[in-house]
């Protein structure tokens, strides 16, 4: 199976201390996949690193069928270029409506020339609205994404993402801070979108990975000590031994 | 034992008649001609008279000079004479008085200019070997200002006797420059030039240069009988004035004065027959004026292309006016010998104004470098504390007269002052705006105009002296080139003392260690017990507290005015944010790379210090382009970033 | 476009209609056109006051949505009077010297003009050449288009050099502000070929206007400066409407995660910088012939500061807000200033507002961060019944966003 995000070999430093030591990593066009880890593991360095935040101090990252280098590539870029990222804590714009949120996050052009002159339609309006409902703020489209309860930025977060249309999306801890019921929908949503994109999802609670049902990669000390199914890496005695035996 | 033959030698040599060694022996000897000097005789007269040794000999001649000498006619006898009344008060050379004389019985001696001259020449070398050292000195200033030919002998005369070995050598250092100058024999001159090579001495080189004065000229033929420096190529500026003023090529003409010699010629709305209308172009006035030179009416003016001929067939060349090549040949390699030592102490000396210059600016920004770094508040006040503090000062100074002790006194009392500022700002403005560091921002920028204003209000617009004790006065001087003053240095004792106290202060004390941690995590922090308020009212008061000090320092050596904190809040600003936020080590490099780069440009461009700023602000910006967190940033995720 | 473009923000229509209103007041009060109750002066201190309500505007767009801080848009609004000056200043001095030079007995030539032209604009600094930089002032159409072209440029460079550095919040000020330091002490240069701290003067003369009365001259500008004023909001308007203006606020509020939403925010900073550059650099080019005079002081960082001081005190992010505070607080200024304030005696001391102004000024700068963030532009708010929602969050444009990444603090 060809990959469509592959990471091989990436070392990062911070001021002597190894964040990110020699990792590799790969997932296919249409895959889920949940990284483990404990504090410190290096789960977000690792995210940064895709996404352009972090440059690697060695190694490579590639994208896409005809793979393309992510090294050289603004956090924009890499952005456009189908890659979307979840913040643990729900990064909306809150000074601005749901559905302003909305139309800033749909795919379009994004240089300022055209943006400028860019007008709303009839069709970015009914986009902005399924999406809404898609995550259920179909109601709250005038209202300030500051005034959303927690859990529904997570969803405006989430429907922002799906609005990019990306081919890889990267959500951190999509759980923290949800009730049961926002869980189970999480879940479903997560494990739905996966059928078209690739998802990689950062968590803690094993519920909730158990639940999505995947591929697990386990990172420690910036490496990945284990990967395959839940079940498989919770019998790895290392991990046992970093992570689960605490 | 040489003192006592010299003037003996100097009687023989003269061929005097006798042995007539005492002054009043000479005058009575020798009255004809002093009576009636001339300069072609009179010289070895002076020459006895000087070699008597006499105090009163000094006392006759300086009247003889000045025109105050007279002769009895009764008698014969010299006195120094004072108009009294309507005759003379009379005064023997010995200074014992003689009464008073009426006109008629006195002649009033009146040598010529030249004779004035010899005597004058004799008077510095008497004054040389004047029994008083001071006198002495005196003497040797006079020479060293406007050095003569004729002061060389007499010198030399004088090194011998000289006991004082200070003005020893100051006389066989004079020696050296007459030599080089005014000796007649030019081998002796070029060894007292070699005698100066690689010596920085100010005097050395003011003795050097004018060897090396040039004069320009253009000639049809390059001269045999000058020292030439140069050959200049014809197109260098001015070459053409050059011609002219030798008279060796007619003058270009002005526009001006081909403006005026048409307006002359003026007929009817013409000139020439060239219509006033076509007057309005510069071909339709040459047109004009080139008629009117075939017609006779003006002079012809050079062309272009005579200029050229001109420039062509001339040669122009700069010549030394020193004639004697090897004196100059001699007089440029001593002097470049000099200039590369020069060079290498200017630099020295450059380096320690660059580090003065840090000292400042670390002083004006450590403050800032607190509040900003530990704090990420930014205070624009931070500058009006600095001029707070230079008040603080000034203000002490009215109640105190004693300089020094005043100082002592304002040092902590400063501190105190706007440490006080500081923590009621904090307290009662900053406080509310954490997290919100662009309004911050602004909030101490209306305090800091108020500051000003306030400032302006209660000591007025013009500068106040902030006077330092007068043992800081003057400065610690190496040689003529390095040098620095003691106040300079006193600033740079104070930057080392705060950078000691606050490394001591952070590493050392508890207050150190709770404001490390609220650096790093305020809520971590909080939760092991430290009280972030109190860290933060504590921290800004102290950074506070320091740009008082440092404004009681730079008072002492800028004038205190209310714009003082003005203008340096900008590259205290550029300290820190070169250096790197939140690190002494950063305002202590950013303060290095700032004053050495000011002081580096100043050097390359001295004339335009408002230039040299303009630049290090440009540099500043492309600086930010590659270490866009400062020299001495925080890496990684403790960087924020 | 346009329907829904006004429909959708009716304080456009409010704001233009109170401008036309008022211009039309002021014209009918004035000695140049109407009934002469209000003095020329006071005319040209209101024209010059719109050309600051302009800039203050641009000022708003900068700071107010994009949350850029910017200390360095009086410095723009200067060049852009300087390039005008330049223009003024040689018309105006080539009319006086083709007119000295006509009483001669030969008529002069362009040459000679131009000698006399720079012998009499550079005598004063000892310059007998003319610097390359005046090599356009001889004609309105090559000069004019520098008021845009060299602010823009400008804006352009030192904005991608600190943008594409990822320099923020206050770090930004900062360096605009030492932009701004570093160009006034060029220009305080006698060599810099702007006539040093001399400055460039007699700009309220137009050139070729000598036999009109500065009455109707001030009238002309002050019309001027109304339109531009009104094109300057409709534009602003214009840009912060819709789907750009949200990515602005975007920038101000979170730019990590518009960036993660792919925009590139390196090219809108510096694409609103520069834009809020060249409209300071208009507002500029109409204030210095109104003032007469420009010289580089006219740079300080100050001047920059005190533009934001009016854009805070009017009320950030909403562009009536900025006009306002400019208004107000530059009016308010020159009637303190102005000595026409009444003096407040304490009996031990007397308050003259000449003096105390300024710390009034600070003072209350300082109460209106800390107890009325949103300015006076708040109380239209209020008026307006806009509500406040209650929420949690960045209140008022960037907060530890603009300085420390959220990511980092996790």
């Amino acid at each position: 199976m060809s990959s469509l995000l592959e990471v091989s070999g990436v070392s990062v430093t911070f001021d002597g201390f190894r964040a990110i030591n020699n990792l590799s990593f790969a997932i296919g066009a249409a895959e889920l996949r949940a990284v483990i880890g404990p504090n410190g593991a290096g789960k977000t360095t690792f995210m940064d690193i895709v996404t352009g935040k972090t440059r690697p101090d060695e190694g490579t990252v590639t994208f896409g069928e005809m793979p393309r280098s992510l090294l050289k590539m603004s956090e924009a870029q890499i952005a456009r270029a189908g890659i979307g990222r979840k913040f643990q804590r729900p990064t909306v714009f809150e000074d601005q409506t749901v559905s302003e949120n909305l139309m800033l996050a749909l795919k379009a052009h994004r240089a300022p020339w055209r943006v400028l002159f860019w007008r709303e339609t009839q069709a970015h309006r009914d986009r902005v609205q399924a999406l809404a409902d898609q995550v259920g703020l179909e109601d709250h489209l005038p209202r300030k994404a500051g005034e959303l309860s927690h859990g529904q930025k997570q969803w405006l977060e989430i429907a922002m993402l799906l609005a990019q249309e990306p081919r890889l999306l990267l959500v951190d801890e999509p759980a923290a801070g949800m009730s049961f019921i926002e869980r189970e929908q999480t879940t479903a949503l997560l494990v739905e979108l996966a059928k078209t994109r690739a998802v990689v999802v950062v968590e803690h609670d094993m519920d909730f990975i158990r639940r999505l049902n995947c591929r697990v990669t386990v990172l420690h000390e910036g490496s990945v000590l284990a990967e395959g199914s839940l079940d498989h890496v919770t019998k790895n005695p290392q991990v046992i031994e970093v992570y689960l035996g605490r | 034992m040489f003192r006592l033959l010299l003037p003996l030698a100097v009687a023989l040599c003269l061929g005097l008649p006798g042995f007539a060694q005492t002054l009043p022996e000479i005058l009575s000897l020798e009255r004809a001609k002093i009576e009636k000097p001339s300069r072609q005789t009179i010289g070895p007269v002076i020459d006895a008279i000087t070699a008597t040794g006499d105090p009163a000999a000094a006392a006759l001649l300086r009247a003889w000079g000045d025109r105050h000498l007279g002769l009895r006619k009764s008698d014969g006898a010299f006195f120094v004479i004072a108009p009294e009344g309507a005759g003379w008060a009379l005064t023997a050379p010995d200074g014992t008085s003689a009464g008073l004389a009426a006109k008629a019985d006195v002649t009033e001696l009146k040598p010529n200019a030249g004779v004035r001259e010899l005597i004058a020449a004799a008077l510095v070398q008497f004054t040389l070997s004047d029994p008083d050292p001071a006198n002495r000195a005196r003497a040797l200033d006079a020479i060293a200002k406007s050095p003569a030919a004729s002061q060389l002998e007499p010198l030399r005369a004088a090194i011998a006797g000289e006991t004082d070995p200070a003005l020893k050598t100051r006389k066989e250092r004079l020696d050296t420059f007459l030599t080089l100058q005014f000796d007649p024999d030019s081998a002796a001159r070029i060894a007292a030039i070699q005698r100066l090579e690689g010596d920085t001495a100010l005097d050395a080189r003011g003795a050097l240069n004018p060897l090396l004065l040039t004069t320009r000229h253009a000639a049809t033929a390059l001269p045999s009988d000058e020292n030439i420096a140069a050959i200049l190529p014809a197109d260098l500026p001015g070459a053409y004035d050059l011609l002219v003023t030798a008279g060796l090529a007619p003058a270009r003409l002005t526009p001006k004065d081909q403006k005026d010699a048409l307006a002359a010629h003026l007929r009817d709305g013409a000139v020439a027959g060239v219509p006033l209308a076509d007057l309005a172009t510069q071909s339709g006035r040459d047109k004009a004026y080139e008629a009117l030179e075939q017609s006779g009416a003006v002079p012809p003016a050079a062309t272009d292309a005579e200029v050229a001929a001109a420039l062509k067939s001339h040669v122009f060349y700069d010549a030394y006016r020193e004639k004697d090549k090897g004196v100059t040949d001699a007089a440029r390699a001593a002097l470049a010998s000099i200039d590369t030592k020069v060079g290498l102490m200017t630099a020295t000396d450059l380096g320690l104004d660059a580090l003065s210059l840090a000292s400042i600016y670390f002083l004006a920004a450590i403050g800032l470098a607190i509040t900003f770094g530990v704090m990420r508040v930014i205070n624009m006040a931070h500058g009006e504390f600095i001029m707070m503090g230079a008040y603080t000062g000034y203000v002490v100074q009215q109640l105190i007269p004693n300089y020094t002790i005043s100082i002592v006194v304002a040092l902590p009392l400063a501190f105190a002052v706007t440490f006080a500022a500081g923590v009621a700002m904090e307290r009662l403005v900053i406080r509310h705006l954490y997290k919100r560091p662009l309004e911050t921002l602004l909030a101490t920028f209306g305090i800091s105009i108020a500051l000003q204003q306030i400032a302006k209000n209660i000591f007025g617009t013009q500068a106040r002296p902030l006077t330092a004790p007068a043992w800081l006065d003057g400065q610690l001087a190496f040689n003529d080139i390095i040098a620095i003053s003691y106040i300079r240095i006193a600033i740079f004792v104070l930057a080392l003392a705060f950078l000691a106290f606050f490394l001591w202060l952070m590493k050392r004390t508890r207050l150190g260690l709770e404001v490390r941690a609220v650096t790093q995590n305020p809520t971590m922090a909080a939760s092991m017990g430290i009280d972030p308020d109190r860290i933060n009212m504590l921290t800004f008061g102290l950074g506070s507290g320091i740009a008082g000090i440092a404004g009681v320092a730079i008072g002492l050596f800028a004038k205190v005015t209310s714009e003082l904190g003005s203008d340096y809040i900008v590259q205290s600003f550029m300290t820190v944010v070169v250096g790197g936020v939140g690190n002494i080590w950063g305002a202590l490099a950013g303060a290095a790379m700032i004053g050495g780069f000011q002081k580096g440009i100043e050097w390359l461009n001295p004339a335009n210090t408002l230039a040299a700023q303009t630049y290090m602000i440009l540099f500043i910006i492309l600086f930010i382009q590659f270490r866009p967190r400062g020299i001495i940033a925080l890496k990684g995720r403790a960087a924020g970033d | 476009m346009s329907r829904s473009f006004i429909a959708r923000n009716p304080s456009i229509l409010w704001f233009l209609a109170s401008l036309a209103v008022f211009t039309l007041v002021i014209t009918v009060l004035s000695e140049g056109f109407g009934i002469g109750l209000i003095p020329t002066a006071f005319v040209k201190t209101l024209g010059k006051t719109l050309c600051l309500c302009l800039v203050a505007v641009a000022m708003d767009l900068i700071w107010g949505y994009t949350g850029i801080l910017s200390l360095g848009h009086m410095a723009f609004f200067a060049v852009g009077g300087y390039m005008t000056g330049m223009w003024l200043m040689y018309a105006r001095t080539e009319e006086i010297v083709v007119q000295a030079l006509a009483s001669g007995p030969i008529p002069a030539t362009p040459e000679e003009v131009a000698q006399g032209v720079t012998t009499q604009i550079f005598g004063v600094v000892g310059g007998s050449d003319l610097p390359a930089i005046w090599s356009f002032a001889h004609s309105a159409w090559l000069q004019l288009p520098l008021v845009l072209i060299v602010p823009g440029l400008l804006a352009l460079v030192f904005g991608w050099l600190a943008f594409r550095a990822r320099v923020n919040g206050v770090y930004l000020s900062i360096l605009t502000q030492a932009m701004t330091l570093a160009l006034a002490l060029y220009l305080f240069q006698n060599d810099s070929g702007l006539r040093g701290n001399n400055g460039l003067s007699g700009l309220q003369n137009l050139p070729g206007l000598g036999h009109v009365s500065q009455a109707t001259t001030s009238i002309l500008f002050f019309l001027a400066s109304a339109m531009l004023l009104a094109l300057g909001y409709v534009l602003a308007a214009f840009v912060i409407s819709g789907k750009f203006g949200s990515a602005l606020r975007g920038i101000r509020d979170d730019e990590q995660r518009l960036r993660f939403l792919g925009y590139p925010v390196e090219g809108y900073k510096l694409f609103i910088f520069t834009l809020t550059a060249m409209i300071a650099a208009i507002a500029g080019a109409f204030y210095y012939p109104q003032a007469g005079i420009i010289n580089p002081a006219e740079l300080a960082p100050i001047a920059s500061i005190y533009l934001a001081v009016w854009v805070a005190i009017g009320g950030r992010g909403r562009l009536y807000g900025a006009v306002i505070g400019a208004a107000f607080v530059s009016l308010l200024s020159s009637w303190f200033t102005g000595g026409m304030a009444p003096s407040i005696p304490l009996g031990f001391y007397t308050i003259h507002w000449v003096d105390w102004w300024t710390v009034l000024l600070g003072l209350s700068f300082v109460a209106v961060t800390l107890f009325a963030p949103k300015g006076i532009g708040g109380l239209f708010d209020r008026l307006a019944h806009i509500a406040t929602p209650a929420r949690h969050g960045a209140a008022l444009g960037p907060n530890d966003g603009a300085l420390q990444e959220k990511e980092a603090q996790e």
